[in-house]
């Protein structure tokens, strides 16, 4: 130990707020230092920090984007023109932000297949999969509401399709999607509260449940890709044998992962930020036209997989219900899934099959749900559709199918 | 002050009346910023009812123009008579030909085609299902989305499409006929769209 000056201030300050507030590196090594995660984990569990990180970066440019963006009607779509061309790396911010937000749900898409494959949500861990699927639903609508802000002509007749979803409810629809609006039609009144919704509201709800998300991942440990307990083996001082300390071990690794995605991110932002009318659509730099429909409404691609549920289905209510029983019955995989082992790794081919096909079922969806629907893709959304619900509702049976492989005693490394 | 015993009884009936009477606080303070989301008095007064000139309607068969109304498009346009009569010869593939569905029809326009003035219609241009506006497309010729297509109203979201008179077909995602705005004439060139006619509901 020096008896440096400033080493002996910092210490005398940290002793000063210890006194004052003896909780706080208790909570520290809870979380960090003395977390013990399994030393085994592979590429997957990188996206829940980089989620973390997409967060981050919406939050922080969101701000910046605020300061110049204005939620009226009469002057959103030029504030983000003003904000593209006038406002000084205005377009990089905008950019990060836009670009951004399809990034984040492609690390959350990503994020909710790792605990799908590994059993990430059976049980003790049930609480994590429900809080993350919650979390799942504030950032669909937060991210819908955020697209409605530019108040491009996409983002008007999307907020319209969208919020006349209520509508389908009997007896109250009309009069909902009246106090959902403040108008008859999606008007000022609209993107105003959007804009407290977007900007205030949902990101508070979304910090809250990433704490708790995390404060329920902590108590019960996490997973691994070989779905083996790790607390089941301990050394003398009741350490698990296969695990490592959160900090440092996988600080540094996510930051190793961190700076893969930023390097992606930076790439995509720089030469292709729209992705070719994907993460913006053309139809989107067009100002908000209350007489005029695009030809070819659709929602951004992250919400399409369900959009062209909605549209497979020829009645208002059932479409709405399917939609929405779409997103609600994830909620449920920890249940369904009947499986003895949970990892992947050791279930039986079925399970495997059946995995894949949903992975094909979901991005054919995805893609149906960006196109105009012919009756040969509205014909294959329904089978899928109707796979899609397969899938999860005959999962107690299928998952239960066939043998699984033993599961090893301790963690496997691939080194 | 002595020890008293615990009576928990009152201290049950304490906290329940307490646990109520904040729960019915709290709803009382929700309804005012629930109700803040209602249309303000400025939408309800842009709703007000407004005058349409349709003489220039007159200059061609089949002509078409669009108004607003409570910020929705309405649409007016003319029908000729081979149109009109081909109305009643969709009855059999629409999902409700005789308007009974009052929402969207009042009892003026009850009737085949769904107007005050048979040649002239009269509809909220705002598709039932979830709102878009749907394209006018009265030529009778075979559609990609319809082989045997009368003329009418197809809305290209989600392929709903509706015949001359804004009649659903069978079929399609939106449930029900285009709406029938009230509206009233005030001469054979002026309308007024937002009031129903005289004598009318």
């Amino acid at each position: 130990m020096s008896d440096n000056i400033l080493v002996r201030a910092a210490n005398g300050a940290m002793d000063w707020v210890n006194e004052r507030a003896p909780g706080l590196m208790p909570a520290y090594r809870k979380h960090m230092t003395e977390y013990y995660a399994p030393k085994n984990f592979n590429v997957w569990y990188y996206f829940g920090s980089l989620a973390l990180l997409a967060l981050v970066n919406q939050i922080v440019t969101g701000i910046f984007l605020t300061m110049h963006y204005k939620p009226s009607a009469t002057e959103a779509f030029a504030s983000i023109e003003y904000i593209m061309r006038d406002v000084p790396g205005g377009w990089l911010i905008r950019y990060m932000h836009s670009t951004g937000a399809s990034l984040f749900f492609i690390v959350v898409y990503l994020h909710m297949f790792r605990g799908l494959i590994y059993g990430s949500g059976k049980k003790p861990r049930e609480l994590v999969w429900l809080l993350g699927m919650v979390i799942f639903l504030t950032l669909m609508a937060e991210a819908f509401m955020g697209y409605v802000l530019p108040w491009g002509n996409m983002s008007y007749w999307g907020a319209q399709v969208i919020i006349n979803l209520f509508g389908a409810i009997p007896y109250v629809g009309t009069a909902l999607t009246e106090w959902i609006r403040g108008d008859f039609v999606v008007a000022d009144a609209t993107l105003n509260r959007f804009f407290a919704l977007h900007v205030v509201a949902l990101p508070l709800v979304l910090l809250l449940l990433v704490v708790l998300h995390l404060g329920a991942l902590h108590e019960v440990g996490s997973n691994n890709p070989d779905g083996v307990d790790i607390k089941k083996k301990k050394d003398a001082r009741g350490i698990p044998l296969d695990g490592i300390p959160f900090h440092p071990y996988y600080t540094v690794k996510d930051m190793f992962g961190a700076a893969v995605f930023v390097t992606i991110a930076a790439f995509i932002i720089f030469f292709e930020p729209t992705a070719g009318g994907v993460f913006l659509e053309h139809d989107n730099f067009f100002p908000a036209n209350q007489l005029a429909t695009p030809d070819h409404i659709k929602p951004v691609w992250y919400f399409t997989p369900y959009y062209a549920m909605l549209r497979a289905i020829p009645n208002k209510l059932a479409g709405v219900m399917v939609m929405g029983g779409a997103v609600l019955i994830m909620f449920l995989v920890p249940w369904l899934d009947k499986s003895e082992v949970k990892s992947i790794r050791y279930r039986p081919m079925l399970s495997k099959l059946m995995i894949g096909l949903f992975v094909i079922a979901f991005v054919v969806l995805g893609w149906l749900g960006s196109q105009a629907g012919s009756d040969m893709q509205k014909l294959t959304a329904q089978i899928l559709t109707f796979f899609y619900f397969g899938f999860f509702l005959l999962m107690p049976i299928w998952s239960r199918m066939g043998t699984t492989k033993a599961v090893p005693e301790r963690v496997t490394m691939h080194d | 002050m002595a020890n008293q015993e615990v009576n928990t009884g009152r201290r049950r009936f304490l906290t329940v009346t307490t646990a109520v009477v904040g729960a019915v606080g709290v709803v009382g303070v929700a309804i005012p910023f629930a109700r803040s989301w209602l249309p303000s008095a400025e939408a309800l007064l842009a709703g007000a009812p407004v005058d349409v000139d349709i003489s220039k309607l007159d200059n061609e068969p089949g002509m078409f123009m669009r108004v607003m109304w409570r910020g929705k498009p309405v649409f007016l346009y003319k029908r000729t008579p081979e149109q009109l009569a081909l109305l009643p010869g969709l009855d059999n593939r629409l999902r409700d030909p005789n308007s009974d569905n009052a929402d969207q029809t009042p009892a003026f326009a009850k009737n085949e085609h769904r107007s005050i003035k048979p040649e002239l219609g009269v509809l909220v241009g705002i598709c039932t299902h979830l709102g878009c506006v749907p394209l006018h497309k009265p030529e009778v010729q075979p559609q990609p989305f319809d082989p045997e297509w009368k003329g009418g109203f197809f809305c290209p979201c989600h392929n709903s499409r509706y015949d001359l008179a804004g009649r659903v077909f069978q079929g399609v995602p939106a449930p029900a006929n285009l709406e029938v705005p009230p509206y009233k004439f005030v001469d054979d060139h002026h309308l007024i769209v937002g009031t129903p006619p005289a004598g009318a509901a």
